[in-house]
């Protein structure tokens, strides 16, 4: 698992790159949390195009980070999920929480 | 033809690609689809999952067996321990239901692993444990009339 990111202005822009299983959960938490405890984030990209497999791990990891981004105002933007990704999302509900970009 | 498959493993969070990606495996002598092998791997991998989270709190002779049964048009899972057993397996079974939020678990394997196969049974083991069985048609009605 491995995890590229870039800052754009207000945006943080984070790609998932591997197989987010329970195995790898604890290092994408703490990354992802990690990098949004920078100065000025107003927006999360997260680019899903690499991401080769996610269970239901991650779909507690993603809420986990929702729940600490919706006191700062800061909103989800999921980018690009691979079919198989996308049907784990579709079916937690994620998408009423996160909007799906691309 | 039916065909079988045993993988005994240690309940450790390394060995959940391995579990997903072994079943898997066996199972393109079937020659599934794509999607069909996604929902297979993530069904795997949550019922491997929930015995590596929940069955072993000691960590002690913490193993997992995996059996893979192929047939002709289906394959059958059987994910079982000897762990410490699920207290209320049809509260288990609801959705976001979870004995760990602190941990932030989603509380949706269950959920995953009955959508994306079309049978799942929930039962204790015995002596103690869990066993998870789960069913996917892989070649339906068409197959069948093409081949006879």
């Amino acid at each position: 698992m491995k995890i590229e990111h870039y800052r754009k202005s207000d945006e943080l822009h984070v790609k998932l790159c591997g197989e987010l299983d329970e195995h790898h959960s604890a290092y994408v938490r703490m990354s992802l949390d990690s990098l949004l405890d920078s100065d000025g984030v107003k927006r999360l990209y997260i680019d899903m195009s690499e991401l080769a497999f996610m269970d239901s791990t991650g779909i507690g990891v993603l809420i986990g980070r929702y729940k600490r981004l919706k006191p700062r105002g800061v909103p989800i933007y999921i980018e690009s999920p691979p079919p198989a990704v996308d049907r784990v999302l579709g079916l937690s509900g994620i998408y009423n929480i996160m909007i799906k970009a691309g | 033809m039916k065909n079988q498959m045993t993988v005994i493993f240690d309940a450790v969070s390394e060995n959940e690609a391995f579990a997903r990606n072994t079943v898997a495996a066996f199972c393109v002598a079937l020659d599934p689809t794509v999607d069909q092998i996604n929902d297979i791997k993530t069904a795997v991998s949550e019922a491997v999952t929930n015995s590596i989270v929940h069955a072993y709190p000691s960590g002690e002779n913490n193993k997992i067996t995996v059996v893979t049964t192929i047939d002709d048009e289906s394959v059958h899972i059987v994910v079982s321990d000897e762990g410490i057993g699920i207290d209320n397996i049809e509260n288990a079974m609801q959705p976001f239901y979870t004995t760990k939020p602190e941990q932030e678990r989603s509380g949706m394997g269950f959920t995953v692993m009955e959508s994306f196969m079309d049978e799942l049974k929930v039962e204790p083991n015995t002596p103690n444990g869990t066993v998870v069985s789960m069913t996917k048609t892989i070649r339906g009605a068409d197959w069948k009339k093409k081949k006879r």
